[in-house]
């Protein structure tokens, strides 16, 4: 009894198929046509337009010509060849200790050629942006590198010395291609517009950290020593100049 | 005067453009600024100082950019990031 039955059921089947073959050989494409579709229509509203190489690079090619038109000649050719801005701290001459201010000495003694500089008591424990007076030399008492879509990191010009990791990012939620980042060279000139502009205002917005926290201190004492370099190389350049003129 | 924005995958837009001294084309560069600081943009004005330094000025108004200002760059505020950069 069984046996028929089975027997049955497998030819009902095959029948079926036979039959539902060519139906499904029509449908399967269309099937697949409407899942792409449907995939698309997801895709561009969600804004996923994915990352297009040729897009990012004529992209970061506009916001380097808008940043060498916004930044001092010698911050853009230290862009163009180091990858980052070095940016001086508005010098703000607050000599006296009213404004609580306490000279630190930065590395242990001036015999490596450091110079004392003032910062602010509660700079030390990393809850307040620094704030130094001028350096008896003239110089800004500290600095501020600027990598693209890295944080700023503050440090002392006569030192060396690296003071704080300044996270801070401009992401525009627009994402007009996914993506909330701007291509690296508009990333730098927003920072430079927000540190010369209002340093207080954009230290404030930042995540502060000590050095070492997401930027490399090896990679930025390396930095600095080509920023050495780069600047003597061009004052040699300049030097040769006006000598052959 | 022309009104650009930073913006990823573009660079610069130039959102508007005109004559400070034409009212009508004045207008149009107010309701641009307008629409851009409602969206919550930070505004900055590139400058030359006397002693020919370059340096910016944040504005908060039309009313504090300089009447001779070629260029308002419209920008993403700063937010704290910890991120690395790794959002690509």
């Amino acid at each position: 009894m069984l046996l028929p039955l089975s027997a049955a059921a497998i030819m009902a089947t095959a029948l079926l198929w036979e039959l539902a073959l060519p139906r499904l050989r029509m449908s399967l494409p269309q099937l697949a046509h409407e899942l792409a579709a449907r995939r698309r229509a997801h895709h561009n509203a969600s804004g996923q337009h994915g990352y297009d190489p040729g897009r990012e690079l004529r992209a970061e090619q506009r916001a380097r010509e808008l940043l060498r038109s916004c930044v001092n000649e010698e911050e853009w050719a230290m862009y163009r060849d180091l990858g980052f801005l070095r940016v001086w701290a508005p010098v703000r001459m607050s000599a006296s200790a009213a404004d609580g201010s306490v000279p630190v000495r930065m590395s242990a003694s001036a015999a490596d050629g450091s110079v004392p500089v003032r910062m602010s008591a509660s700079a030390a424990d990393g809850s307040a942006p620094v704030r130094m007076s001028a350096s008896a030399d003239g110089c800004p008492p500290y600095a501020y590198l600027v990598y693209p879509h890295k944080p700023i990191v503050a440090y002392v010009p006569q030192t060396g010395a690296l003071l704080n990791e300044y996270c801070v990012a401009f992401p525009d939620e627009t994402r007009p291609y996914g993506s909330a980042r701007l291509p690296d060279a508009d990333d730098v000139l927003a920072k430079w517009m927000a540190l010369t502009a209002d340093e207080r205002r954009l230290i404030a917005d930042a995540n502060m950290h000590l050095p070492g926290r997401q930027v490399d201190p090896q990679q930025v004492r390396e930095d600095l020593a080509r920023l050495v370099r780069w600047e003597r190389e061009r004052a040699g350049r300049s030097l040769g100049s006006v000598r052959a003129a | 005067m022309r009104i650009l924005r930073l913006k990823p995958g573009h660079g610069e837009i130039v959102l508007a453009e005109g004559d400070v001294e034409v009212p009508e084309q004045e207008r149009e560069l107010i309701e641009a600024f307008r629409r851009e600081l409602d969206a919550g943009m930070w505004a900055a004005v590139p400058t030359q100082r006397t002693d020919g330094r370059r340096e910016a000025e944040m504005v908060r108004s039309f009313a504090d950019v300089p009447r001779d200002a070629e260029r308002v760059i419209f920008f993403p505020r700063a937010a704290g990031g910890a991120d690395g950069g790794t959002d690509r």
